[in-house]
């Protein structure tokens, strides 16, 4: 087992045990921990190991770790901390609660995620603190009518039961289930219609998860239907078949393409990098001169490069490293390799006077050149 | 579905005309529709009509890939190096650094780079990708190693790249000459070279500036 490994597993034990012991904590030594949903609590402890090994070993390959401290590094950076913390509360809300990149990217795929990310918060809010005992409820001792809330063991408000906040709070996961179900059919739909979808998809990454996902709404919608309209018909079998599919779920979930949870929260980390890196000095291009990224981006990928065993490095004491050649420059220098090993063979040259060639953009049409503000440094001006 | 394996992907720039089919007919690819994907550069707009058309190489050890903090760039079983994932690309424009073609964009309010991934819903199923499908001067070629061999004579694919101290292989090959006998393009060696052709610098507009500045 190299060390690697060894670590990702400290990690994961780390993290399960800590969520047991806080199962223990919160249940209050287990008395408010229901017996019947341990295969539940289980699925967790195996997916809270699974996704911790899987996150520390993402977190140790080489650019992932480079920027993971480099994330951290900037945004404490105590001349940028001020903004980048008035930032972050801009960010979290309208990348992660809102969603609007996504919205950017097309308005039937932005709904589709919002219906199925929110119905899954409100899902997982409900049942994990029920599940490991967090969150019971007791009706007060001198009216059988109200609820009493009690969260890790302590007694918080209380609610009447046949009330709006009662049906509301009763029914969360059925919520829950008509956004997620909703949700996975928009995504299905595109899935079906989009040739491009259907050209890139894969069962297991894009259709495995929106299927766990309808069949754990559709059988905890069922589950609900049988005690409320047909007597509790079929119920003990519906919950095996709605314990199955959740625990599947929970089991998969550090493997498949649920993992962009916990990868997603590192975008705004670049986007602190990005930042600071543009307020700071830039990285002009070695060959024309123009700038086209940060320095300290160069330099970070130079190291990188460096750990996976790529050998950029170039002979010319001035340029040093390929990495310091822009984009632009690069293209034309492709086309003007091949135009070097065809000297005397095509076409009869002429000398430009020892000009460097510097390479212009095409006559663009829109969406053909810069695909936005940033992406113009891909191109020379 | 993989690309057949009898096609393949020719490159070669110095047979490009500049038309810019391929750059409108990228955009038609349902992959990334609406956005071109291909680069088409003037490579000295000043002194020369040459045109650089650059798509996706796909390398056998894609750096863009490697670099991705992410692991959001995956490359098929058939060797086509995919565009960013669209739940795990966080833009961090690594890719688009560390490429050593130049080739990946970012779509920053997308928070996601885009890049040629070769038409993969037509390649897949067969049919030529949208460039090779209009360049007219078959500077983007889509073919079998026969119908190249046939159509040039004097020239001879490769997939090999030279940057400094690295060699990249790539699923698509560069025409080269065939007496040359060069296994492999170097790039790097290209950091001082002139733009081709009969560089025809008639200095109409100097004069003019001159004229102006001394009366």
């Amino acid at each position: 087992m190299n060390k690697e490994t060894i670590k990702a597993a400290a990690w994961g034990t780390l993290f399960t045990a800590s969520v047991a012991g806080l199962i223990v904590l919160g249940s209050r030594n287990l008395a408010h921990f229901d017996a019947a949903l341990v295969g539940y609590t289980f699925a967790v402890l195996f997916a809270t190991f699974g996704i911790t090994y899987r996150y520390s070993m993402w977190l140790q390959r080489p650019p992932t770790a480079l920027y993971w401290k480099r994330g951290w590094q900037v945004f404490l950076r105590p001349r940028h901390l001020a903004k980048n913390i008035g930032e972050w509360f801009t960010r979290v809300p309208s990348e992660f609660g809102l969603n609007l990149f996504i919205l950017q990217r097309g308005r039937l795929r932005w709904g589709a995620h919002m219906l199925i990310m929110w119905g899954c918060i409100i899902a997982i809010a409900i049942t994990f603190p029920l599940v490991f005992g967090w969150i019971h409820f007791e009706t007060l001792p001198n009216n059988l009518e109200w609820y009493r809330t009690y969260i890790f063991g302590f007694p918080t408000f209380s609610f009447p039961i046949h009330s709006v906040v009662g049906f509301l709070a009763f029914h969360g996961l059925v919520w829950a289930s008509i956004l997620v179900t909703l949700g996975v059919m928009l995504a299905m739909r595109r899935r079906m219609r989009d040739h491009g979808a259907a050209a890139l998809q894969q069962f297991g990454e894009d259709f495995l998860p929106l299927i766990l996902l309808f069949a754990i709404s559709v059988t905890g919608l069922m589950l609900t239907a049988s005690y409320t309209w047909m007597k509790g018909y079929a119920y003990d079998f519906l919950a095996i078949l709605h314990a199955i599919t959740v625990i599947f779920t929970l089991l998969w979930l550090p493997f498949g393409k649920f993992f962009h949870i916990f990868q997603r929260p590192a975008q705004l980390g670049v986007s602190f990098y990005k930042e600071v890196g543009e307020r700071e000095e830039p990285a002009n291009c070695r060959r024309c001169g123009i700038p086209f990224t940060s320095r300290m981006h160069v330099e970070d990928l130079i190291e990188v490069e460096r750990q996976l065993g790529y050998r950029y490095e170039m002979k010319d004491s001035h340029v040093k490293h390929y990495q310091w050649i822009c984009p632009p420059c690069r293209r034309s220098m492709l086309a003007l390799a091949q135009g070097r090993l065809w000297t005397g063979e095509r076409v009869s040259l002429s000398d430009v006077g020892g000009l460097m060639p510097t390479p212009t953009l095409g006559n663009a049409g829109p969406n053909q050149g810069p695909l936005s503000e940033e992406d113009r440094r891909n191109f020379h001006p | 579905m993989p690309v057949p394996d009898q096609n393949e992907f020719f490159m070669d720039p110095n047979r490009c005309i500049g038309c810019q089919a391929c750059v409108q007919a990228c955009s038609e690819c349902e992959t990334h529709k609406g956005y071109s994907m291909i680069h088409l550069d003037f490579v000295d707009r000043a002194h020369s009509v040459q045109t650089a058309p650059v798509v996706c190489m796909h390398c056998d050890s894609p750096t863009c890939a490697e670099v991705c903090p992410a692991d959001a760039i995956k490359k098929t079983a058939d060797g086509v190096v995919q565009t960013a994932r669209k739940a795990r690309c966080i833009a961090c424009n690594n890719c688009v650094l560390a490429c050593p073609f130049g080739v990946p964009k970012m779509k920053t309010d997308f928070k996601l780079m885009m890049k040629c991934d070769m038409c993969y819903d037509r390649t897949s199923e067969g049919l030529k990708p949208m460039c090779a499908t209009v360049c007219p001067s078959q500077a983007l070629f889509f073919g079998t190693r026969e119908q190249i061999e046939l159509l040039r004579p004097r020239s001879v694919p490769t997939n090999q790249f030279r940057f400094g101290e690295q060699t990249i292989n790539t699923k698509v090959s560069m025409m080269l000459p065939k007496s040359g006998k060069a296994e492999y393009v170097d790039v790097t060696q290209a950091m001082g070279e002139g733009v081709l052709g009969k560089t025809i610098s008639l200095n109409i507009l100097d004069g003019i500036y001159n004229e102006e500045s001394t009366e």
